[in-house]
């Protein structure tokens, strides 16, 4: 049995519910894996060791409990991983600064990747329940061709739609296949003369649209069709 | 280096279907596996690239074979067809979607498929590639058609590439070329670091190479592609000739599949010594 931990720091719960989302698949994760800590499930006070913790949210560098929290998972989990855009990225809370009531000196945040050392990191607000369920098989195989990816992602703490024009458009890559565009939730993304056009407003900093640009980053193992 | 990825099986083939050979660009291979699927309940919605006015590309979902057919033909400029699968399942509530596209357009889409993350409740079913050799801006093709071969883009009904030539057809019936050599300039660059010319990674790929004129070279790649497509011949929708029996047949793919790989593999080559970045495969 495979421990695992379920942890939530400044988040909105939906990459948890996204997890659940995978309904019977979900019982089949479940088969394999003993869940020991997760608030929203389970009666559990304390984190648990364990060999997996899935950590959603980012944290508050106000808020000292968080930064506890955030230490105590890496020394508790023997992987780290930062599940959605806010642990991995900073996501929404990028836009955070604080002056709100009841604290508003809560106006810092930092996605976990930048407070801890983290093993993987999975993009999306949320993530799709399928590509969770993927992820976790993946783990409880060892599969490290297919995580690799994931694994690349948690050096990468800073992505936006502008990544796009840095690392794809501007470097005469893109082609204009137009999966950014259908990957990101807040349709941020147009086609327009087969180039995408990131509207920055509506930009959430999920980091989706160049995880999947499939000319940054092109896993091999995709080669194989049956 | 392999020139065509796997597949189970190569055919020269044509559809049955009249409405279909009357729009299709080569043997209509496309329209009617689409058109076979959807009436079969194999698939409930496909992703195309129609056209607006003046051959401007546009994705489309189409649901009908009436749909489909009018998407049928090549549109020699990008169309994002992929920006369009998401809107499928949930616009459209399709279950069972199918997509065609170029190579880089069907590996996109595997890349999808195995990372969902973005793409909750989307499940593609079957992906048809189109070989291709390169794609142009649109103001590319504009260029091509208007300045090179004299014709308005509102009066193109078609455009082909074949036998070293770009042919644009227009409604007044007539037909006017210029060498492929001078559209080049006109290419977009971002074709110039991609090395597949069958579609690789489709369930079926097909294109005009190696068939003669009417006709289409047909790659059956997947166990998926092979149920589909059998059952549709055996269902008299195609004509079928073995590749052995066609000329120009498989060399004359194998030779611009080759072509294309070598081209293209210098080039990353070159980028990589500018300390340009190339597409990192891992
Ligand atoms: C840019 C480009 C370059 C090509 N280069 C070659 C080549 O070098 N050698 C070769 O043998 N064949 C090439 N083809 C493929 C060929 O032109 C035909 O599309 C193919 O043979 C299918 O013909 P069909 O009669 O079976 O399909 P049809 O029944 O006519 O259907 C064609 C389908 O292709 C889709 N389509 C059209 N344009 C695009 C586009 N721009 N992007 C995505 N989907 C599109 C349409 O939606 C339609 O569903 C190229 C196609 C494109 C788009
Ligand atoms: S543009 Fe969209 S997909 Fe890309 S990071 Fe922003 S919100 Fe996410
Ligand atoms: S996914 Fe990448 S290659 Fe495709 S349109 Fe977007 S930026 Fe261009
Ligand atoms: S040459 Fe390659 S990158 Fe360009 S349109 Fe064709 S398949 Fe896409």
């Amino acid at each position: 049995m495979v421990k695992v931990a379920h942890v939530q720091l400044s988040s909105c719960c939906g990459c948890l519910i996204s997890l659940t989302d995978t309904y019977e698949k979900l019982l089949e994760i479940l088969n394999s894996i003993e869940l020991v800590y997760c608030q929203t499930l389970i009666d559990v006070r304390e984190i648990k060791e364990c060999d997996v913790a899935l950590v959603e949210g980012s944290v508050c560098l106000e808020d000292h409990h968080a930064l506890e929290v955030a230490k105590e998972v890496r020394e508790k989990a023997k992987i780290v991983v930062a599940l959605g855009a806010c642990a991995a990225f900073g996501g929404l809370t990028r836009y955070c600064k604080g002056n709100q009531l009841p604290k508003p000196v809560n106006s810092s945040f930092s996605p976990l990747t930048e407070v801890i050392k983290v093993d993987y990191s999975i993009p999306g607000c949320p993530p799709s329940p399928e590509a969770i369920y993927s992820f976790i098989k993946a783990l409880l195989n060892n599969d490290e061709a297919y995580l690799k990816p994931y694994k690349l992602l948690a050096e990468m703490p800073e992505v936006c739609g502008c990544d796009l024009l840095y690392k794809v458009v501007n470097k005469e890559l893109c082609m204009g296949c137009g999966t950014c565009s259908a990957s990101c939730p807040t349709r941020a993304i147009t086609m327009v003369d087969g180039r995408p056009v990131v509207d920055p407003v509506l930009c959430i900093k999920c980091g989706l649209c160049s995880f999947q640009c499939p000319r940054i980053l092109y896993p091999s193992l995709l080669e194989e069709i049956e | 280096m392999d020139p065509f990825g796997k597949y189970l099986k190569a055919v020269s083939a044509r559809s049955t279907l009249k409405e279909v050979l009357k729009k299709a660009q080569d043997g209509g291979i496309v329209s009617t596996l689409f058109i076979y699927a959807l009436e079969n309940n194999i698939l409930d919605g496909v992703v195309v690239a129609d056209k607006e006015d003046e051959f401007l590309p546009k994705p489309k979902v189409a649901t009908t074979p009436e749909e489909v057919i009018e998407a049928a033909g090549t549109k020699y400029s990008v169309c994002p067809n992929i920006a369009e699968i998401k809107k499928a399942a949930r616009e459209y509530g399709c279950e069972k979607i199918g997509v065609v596209g170029t190579p880089c357009q069907i590996r996109a889409v595997r890349k999808a498929m195995k990372y969902p993350v973005g793409f909750r409740g989307v499940n593609i079913e079957f992906l048809i590639g189109i070989f291709c050799m390169e794609n142009f801006p649109y103001n590319g093709l504009r260029v091509i058609v208007e300045e090179l071969c004299g014709v308005k883009m509102e009066d193109v009904v078609k455009l082909d590439i074949g036998k070293g030539k770009f042919w644009v057809y227009t409604r007044w019936g007539e037909t006017k070329t210029v060498k492929l050599k001078e559209t080049h300039p006109y290419e977009q660059s971002s074709c110039h670091v991609c090395t597949d010319y069958t579609a690789e990674l489709a369930d079926v790929s097909t294109g005009s190479v190696g068939s003669p004129d009417g006709w289409s070279t047909v790659f059956i790649r997947t166990v998926k592609g092979k149920e589909i497509f059998s059952e549709a011949v055996e269902n008299g929708y195609f004509e079928i000739k073995s590749i052995e029996t066609v000329k120009p047949g498989l060399d004359l793919v194998k030779k611009l599949s080759l072509t294309k790989k070598e081209k293209n593999m210098k080039e990353i080559e070159h980028r990589k010594e500018l300390g340009l970045p190339v597409p990192v495969k891992l």
